[in-house]
């Protein structure tokens, strides 16, 4: 039992529950991710996915269990952890700049009172060339497409300059030049020993974005390296009855 | 028209005021919460009238104090119903600050025998009798409302200054706040404290259709004319001081041209107010009718 959570771990879950008015919403979640992988969380809408994200960020009260980062509580460890939420989650006609957004990922370094300078715009512009439009630093916001906005999130959470990455649905609703080049960015941070927990919703893409998996339906159905979970068993535990989605799925076994 | 010195300090007063307000008002407008200024104006009447039946005279600290204390528990009010009770927030503003706003009226109405809270006084206050109440800063003789208004319009500048990052960051991503270790919670009350603050030292000695006016519509204005934050915070405050000294001018000037005795100051300010944002409205770069009008394209955009 002592070799259960390794401290060593990136991420590591204990029988964490979490509730909405007494509604589970994840129920007994218990998660061992080793360090530098590509982790893509999937399950049917509802299954609980952003609850899990939100859960090991400490955004929202959990009903039993822990969460280690690195062997510490999260706000132990607050600096080691980078997130990306949903593009929807904040309103885009608030007027901040690319590069205002950006350099809100090195603000924890900062920490109270002290106004961003160079040394964060700097950083932040470094980020925003990593995804490819350092020439719209300067622009609003709510003049770039949804892809840029997405690169923008991304840039931020680089800025942020962590060892384990949180992504809520980065792929949501974006251009193929901005998936590609957001999957070229997470295999470039997997090979420099980052490691990135995706929620991802595209089944067909999963076996060949992803090193490891974890499928989440309320529990964990199962977790471990994509070559050995990502099975027609484990999709059916975690989808149910929806057979257009697992032909899909079927579809993207026999190509992997 | 003959502008004395009195009038000098009534349109400074009302500048300060303005400025004081438009400063929270920017980020309770980009919060989509504007109504709370409103809101916070109402609920501020039981503190005033229980600081007073506890200490049993006007002096001013109590009942400053306990009118920004009510303001503050209408913000934490309204967060409980809307997380505990599934409302949603304008609803529960909407809730809590009647529901306060009637205790209140009640209070007064019991301490009427011994009190003059005129509520025609409070909604619209009286900026025009402000120069007879003064206070001795030596050579100087200046009106108490322009030093409370001013020592509020002193205090948002020196918050908002220091933690410019960390409210814009609230205002914007509550949720990247709280996982960077920016309290979301706290940079909401530090906020909700600053719109208390202001709109009672305001309400106090300028009516409360000012502080209503000026958290709102300059913010409103200015998210037209920028899109910017750092502008925006100016072009409000220039709206908001702008208004102002041209609504006093224009209570002056206006009322002998149509044949009347006398009009409201802190009326005409809020009534200049909406005519800029009207302006901003059709002058607008970006959202204006002109532009409309003029151009069938929307702002430029860049394939991905």
């Amino acid at each position: 039992m002592a070799h259960e959570h390794p401290p060593d771990c990136p991420l590591s879950v204990h029988d964490l529950t979490v509730a909405y008015q007494r509604k589970p919403v994840i129920w007994d979640v218990d998660l061992n991710i080793p360090e530098g992988k590509l982790v893509g969380i999937v399950g049917p809408n509802g299954a609980g996915k952003s609850t899990l994200l939100k859960a090991c960020l400490d955004l929202i009260p959990k009903t039993s269990g822990w969460v280690h980062i690195y062997g510490q509580p999260y706000r132990t460890n607050r600096h080691l952890v980078g997130y990306v939420p949903q593009r929807e989650s904040v309103d885009w006609d608030f007027p901040v700049s690319a590069l205002d957004v950006v350099a809100m990922g090195t603000y924890r370094r900062l920490g109270w009172f002290r106004p961003v300078g160079k040394t964060e715009k700097s950083l932040a512009m470094e980020a925003l060339e990593k995804v490819g439009i350092a020439h719209l630093s300067g622009r609003q916001i709510s003049q770039l497409s949804g892809g840029q906005q997405q690169r923008v999130f991304l840039a931020r959470a680089l800025a942020q300059e962590a060892r384990v990455y949180f992504m809520d649905e980065p792929f949501a609703a974006v251009d193929a030049a901005t998936e590609q080049a957001i999957v070229t960015l997470l295999q470039e941070l997997r090979d420099s020993g980052r490691t990135c927990l995706v929620v991802h919703h595209d089944l067909a893409t999963v076996p060949q974005y992803f090193d490891w998996l974890i499928f989440l339906n309320l529990r964990v159905v199962a977790s471990g390296p994509t070559a050995e979970v990502f099975t027609e068993d484990n999709l059916r535990k975690t989808y149910g009855g929806k057979l257009s989605l697992l032909d899909h799925a079927a579809e993207a076994i026999r190509r992997s | 028209m003959t502008w004395t010195p009195d009038d000098t300090w009534i349109a400074a007063t009302g500048a300060l005021c303005a400025l004081a307000c438009s400063l929270p008002g920017c980020f309770l407008v980009l919060r989509k919460m504007s109504m709370m200024g409103d809101a916070i104006s109402h609920a501020v009447l039981p503190g005033l009238a229980i600081a007073f039946l506890v200490t049993g005279d006007r002096a001013s600290l109590p009942m400053f104090l306990g009118a920004a204390a009510t303001g503050v528990l209408t913000a934490v009010f309204t967060q409980w119903i809307t997380r505990f009770g599934n409302i949603d927030q304008g609803a529960a503003m909407g809730i809590v600050f009647t529901t306060l706003f009637a205790l209140g009226l009640i209070l007064i109405v019991q301490a009427a025998d011994h009190v003059d809270l005129d509520p025609g006084c409070v909604l619209y206050g009286a900026i025009e009798f402000i120069t007879f109440d003064t206070i001795s800063l030596g050579p100087l003789e200046i009106p108490r409302a322009a030093l409370v208004n001013g020592g509020a319009l002193l205090l948002n500048l020196i918050v908002i200054a220091a933690l410019y990052k960390e409210l814009r960051l609230g205002s914007f991503d509550p949720g990247l706040a709280d996982t960077l270790g920016f309290s979301s919670g706290l940079l909401h009350y530090l906020l909700m404290t600053l719109v208390a603050v202001t709109t009672v030292a305001a309400f106090e000695s300028v009516g409360s259709i000012i502080v209503i006016a000026m958290m709102i519509v300059p913010p409103a204005a200015a998210l037209l004319l920028t899109r910017r934050l750092l502008p925006m915070l100016l072009l409000s405050s220039a709206i908001a001081g702008g208004s102002a000294v041209l609504g006093h001018w224009a209570a002056l000037v206006l009322p002998p041209m149509l044949g009347f005795e006398r009009t409201n100051t802190s009326g005409m300010i809020a009534f200049t107010a909406g005519l800029l944002f009207t302006l901003a409205w059709i002058f607008s770069p970006t959202e204006g009718l002109l532009k409309r009008h003029t151009a069938a394209s929307g702002p430029p955009g860049d394939p991905a």
